[in-house]
């Protein structure tokens, strides 16, 4: 009997044997493809297990976390979550995230390998690091004077500091409270359905994902191209545009707004925001000058990113004369983000040179140790510094005697220009209200602040609709917002 | 070991009891269970559970009386099994109230610790009064009958989650089935003991099987049917095969036959396939295991196999840790079929190997034990106990982890269920005096004459 028990014992060891290479294979080798199974509700669990990291304004945080006591245990707040939603986006535990909530998801949610003390030491011991913050840019006076200056009204505004890039503000109206979308069930389901289904669509980010025909503001990177391909070299030249003038090869005649164009100098053009010599000049520069001209803008450009990525704004590559001569002044198929367009402002305040917009200055540990800090960057010369000189000088122009002088504040050097787009088809629309601009406060070594309103008044009559009267003091308030105290080193 | 008279110590020299060793190895069993019950409190609250002194307490006191027991009526039994059969119970329970917390509508570690208790009554009750594990064998059909009873008693009660094996009376539910295997584990030996040489060496051969005289080999086969064919009407699959497999390696240990393991792997394959292919409860749970992922795939989320493959990957090596686990999304079942996944996910691929080698030690001391015996129905008896403990551990662990289709049992000793808990106590306490037999100085050296001489094994 013992031969048997002994050969009995070994097929129970082998038994034993099958159990415990079957256990390792599940443990070790298919571990990994079982962690990410998307049905394994473990990874959102450990998401949100601990109190997600903070996005901060000027030092404060505008996010904040709420136990739930519920599965998924720490569930997203926001404070100002309207006026800081085109920033912060939403951290939701339905619908994931987006804007900086998506961009430094790694560093809040504690996942980031960075925020390890050790490299792969975490790997190891299962830890989890404490979610860490996202410092940005924001100032929180200029965000909260742009949602205040929109009011409601739908548009959007963008600021940058034209020397570095960083984005002062970012607001998009009408708004939500991205906390609405927060966590899990029914509330959050309908709050998704309402939102996406408002016409006024709240979660639109008109700012950097929004684009708009940018009107007679696109006269400035026109004015920019004449005088970088020599068309222009005198700003104060007649420039030989005839008025009525008549679309090349067509028998449309393209208005003025304004009376005295014919003939008008450059610096007279943009004073008086004249169509007709703007048309003209960009026919001059020639459909490859022009976009060259606007891609040294960044326009045509999808791989801009804040860290989020930013609707690529819009100059064709290929047209007939006629609709170059309406591309130069803003219409035809000419779009652009507001942020493109507070570029294009911040380009001629920094002397021709466009410094790398962004939004996130640095991230931190749950500690408060650097992880990571976004430094100044590059983007592209737009233009010559001869060139932005002058155009600096006809933008001052515009707001202390021309169609712009709604922005003016007393005790800074102010730079503008006024649109007016028209939108729809055959112009039907309403159009949109678009004011771009710098400031630089008296005795400051350069411009604090370049900025882009646009307002899709929809309420007002046309009659009303310009840069000046709606966009200006928008932006104007934007701007005494941005001088009124050094910009916060974080 | 083996039963040779040169392993026999020579008269008048002491034999090493090793009830000291049994005592530290408790004393290390009920310690080890305390720090994992204050882990999870720690792990769960950031405190020591405040009736962790009473949990640890009240597992000691059991381990002690258990310990005085066998130190004054089995003193020479394996000092092994014991401390094994605690430490698994006291770790059972810490994972039991680990998911309690979990579940506040279902609070189990309480009623589970009342069941040990019972067990270990039973447990003491058995060392106590069965002074020789061969009066068991005068009670072998007895035994049978008792072992029928109480399987087909549950026909009359309602389904539980799919199958017909309980007893409910008030609020307290019973498996009879469980108790039936130990009965009939003892009537399988009784009958394999007496008839063995008649099986191995009568009847007619074919081919390479000597097929016994149907006189012989029919009651025993007429049982076994009768009991598998209960237990399928039952729909408790688990048990069937922990039957068959018992029956197979009892009937080969008794007859030395290698035929007869290939005719139990052919019939079990085939009355797998057919009862898998036929019975729609079974049916589905070959096709979970056949692909775990199939109710992701169609949109449903995942069922239990996939989400106790997903705790046991979770687990990794090392496990999350004690409470730190997410075992609450395995659903229902948590605390009884699926407890093993809590045990992967908190104390990884390193605890389950360690919990793995606790079961396979407490089985290789009951097969020593039967080596080491000199009748037959003892080392049966021995060989049948353990292998019910290997069989089960098998079944269930191998169908958690996904090795073979999953089937209802309960991990021995770990899992929540009061029958379960009691049958494997009354198992570990068999194997106890048995093993207190195998390992006693030859009775003449001692009490000459109380006990008659055996007869010499025939191998």
């Amino acid at each position: 009997m013992i031969p048997y028990i002994r050969r009995a014992a070994a097929l129970l060891l082998v038994l034993l044997a099958a159990l415990l290479v079957n256990a390792a294979r599940v443990q070790l080798w298919e571990a990994a493809a079982l962690d990410e199974n998307p049905a394994n509700r473990r990874v959102a669990i450990a998401r949100y297990e601990q109190p997600r990291g903070n996005i901060l304004v000027d030092g404060k945080p505008v996010t904040g976390s709420r136990d739930s006591g519920e599965q998924l245990r720490y569930e997203r707040t926001y404070k100002r979550g309207p006026v800081y939603a085109p920033v912060t986006g939403y951290s939701s535990q339905t619908y994931g995230t987006t804007l900086v909530e998506n961009a430094e998801d790694g560093i809040l949610a504690g996942t980031d390998p960075m925020l390890a003390p050790l490299p792969f030491w975490n790997d190891i011991s299962r830890a989890r690091e404490p979610g860490g913050d996202a410092v940005t840019t924001i100032r929180a006076a200029v965000q909260e004077a742009a949602y205040r200056g929109l009011g409601g009204k739908r548009g959007a505004v963008a600021a940058i500091e034209p020397s570095s890039g960083r984005i002062l503000a970012l607001v998009s109206s009408p708004s939500y409270d991205p906390g609405v979308l927060s966590g899990t069930g029914r509330p959050v389901k309908e709050a998704w359905a309402r939102l996406n289904g408002s016409p006024n669509q709240p979660m639109l980010n008109r700012a950097i994902r929004q684009t708009y025909p940018p009107g007679s503001t696109f006269k400035i990177v026109t004015a920019a191209a004449a005088l970088d391909a020599g068309v222009v070299t005198d700003v104060d030249a007649a420039t030989d545009t005839p008025e009525p003038y008549v679309l090349p090869g067509t028998r449309t005649v393209l208005p003025n707004a304004a009376s005295g164009c014919a003939d008008a100098s450059l610096a007279d053009a943009i004073r008086w925001s004249c169509n007709t010599v703007m048309a003209e000049l960009g026919v001059r520069v020639g459909l490859d000058g022009m976009v060259e001209a606007a891609e040294r803008f960044g326009f045509d450009d999808p791989g801009l990113r804040i860290p989020s990525g930013v609707a690529a704004s819009n100059f064709d590559r290929d047209m007939s004369v006629d609709q170059l001569a309406l591309s130069s002044i803003g219409q035809f198929d000419t779009t652009a983000t507001p942020l493109q367009m507070a570029m294009v402002a911040a380009a001629v305040a920094n002397n021709g040179e466009i410094a790398y917009p962004y939004l996130v200055e640095r991230t931190t540990a749950g500690g408060g140790r650097t992880v990571d800090r976004t430094g100044r960057r590059s983007y592209r010369q737009a233009m010559r510094p001869g060139t932005a000189l002058r155009l600096q000088q006809m933008m001052t122009e515009v707001v202390t005697e021309g169609t712009g002088t709604n922005a003016a504040i007393p005790g800074a050097r102010v730079g503008g220009k006024t649109g007016t787009a028209q939108h729809g088809v055959g112009n039907a629309g309403t159009p949109y209200a678009w004011f771009i601009a710098f400031a630089q406060a008296d005795g400051a070594p350069q411009p604090g602040v370049a900025v882009a309103v646009v307002v899709e008044d929809a309420e007002a009559r046309r009659t009303e609709i310009s840069g000046n009267g709606i966009a200006a003091p928008i932006a104007k308030a934007v701007m005494e917002e941005a001088l009124r105290a050094e910009p916060q080193r974080p | 070991m083996t039963a040779t008279t040169t392993d026999r110590p020579p008269p008048g020299v002491r034999v090493p009891k090793r009830r000291g060793v049994e005592l530290s190895l408790l004393v290390g069993a009920v310690l080890l269970s305390v720090f994992g019950y204050m882990d999870v409190g720690l792990a769960r609250n950031g405190a020591v559970p405040p009736d962790a002194a009473r949990y640890g307490a009240g597992l000691g006191l059991l381990a002690l009386v258990a310990h005085l027991a066998v130190r004054f009526r089995a003193p020479f039994a394996d000092p092994l099994l014991l401390p094994i059969a605690v430490l698994l119970n006291g770790l059972g329970l810490v994972l039991i109230y680990r998911l309690d917390l979990e579940t506040p509508r279902d609070q189990a570690a309480t009623t589970q610790l009342v069941w040990s208790t019972l067990g270990v009554g039973l447990f003491i009750a058995v060392v106590v009064l069965l002074r020789d594990h061969r009066t068991l064998q005068r009670y072998a059909y007895l035994s049978m009958a008792a072992a029928l009873a109480l399987m087909i008693v549950p026909i009359f009660f309602p389904a539980v989650n799919g199958a017909k094996i309980w007893i409910r009376i008030g609020g307290l539910s019973f498996q009879p089935g469980e108790f039936a295997k130990i009965l009939l584990a003892v009537f399988f030996a009784a009958y394999l003991a007496a008839n063995r040489n008649a099986l191995a060496y009568t009847g007619r051969r074919i081919w390479r099987l000597q097929l016994p005289t149907g006189r012989v080999l029919g009651p025993i086969v007429a049982i076994w049917l009768l009991s598998v064919g209960v237990l399928i009407l039952e729909r408790d699959l688990g048990t069937s095969l922990l039957f068959f497999g018992l029956f197979v390696i009892m009937l080969y240990v008794a007859t030395g036959r290698t035929g007869w393991i290939a005719v139990g792997l052919l019939l079990a394959g085939l009355g797998a396939f057919a009862v898998g292919s036929l019975e729609p409860h079974v049916h589905s749970r070959v096709e979970d295991w056949l692909n775990p992922y199939a109710s992701i795939e169609a949109g449903d989320g995942p069922g239990q196999l996939a989400q106790s493959l997903f705790a046991f990957a979770a687990g990794g090596m090392f496990g999350t840790g004690l409470g730190l686990g997410h075992s609450v999304l395995i659903g229902f079942a948590a605390k009884s079929d699926f407890i093993l996944a809590t045990a992967g996910e908190e104390l990884g691929l390193a605890g389950l190997t360690a919990l793995f080698l606790l079961y396979a030690l407490l089985v290789a001391r009951g097969y020593r034990a039967g080596l080491a015996l000199r009748d037959p129905f003892g080392r049966l008896l021995a060989i049948g106990l353990a292998s019910i403990l290997a069989l089960q551990v098998f079944v269930i662990a191998g169908g958690v982890t996904g090795l073979i289709p999953l089937t209802g049992m309960a991990m021995p000793f770990l899992a929540q269920g009061g029958s379960s808990v009691v049958t494997n106590w009354v198992i570990v306490a068999l194997l106890i005096r048995v093993s207190d037999s195998a390992r006693m100085p030859r009775p003449e050296t001692v009490e000459a004459g109380t006990i008659a001489p055996l007869v010499p094994d025939a191998r």
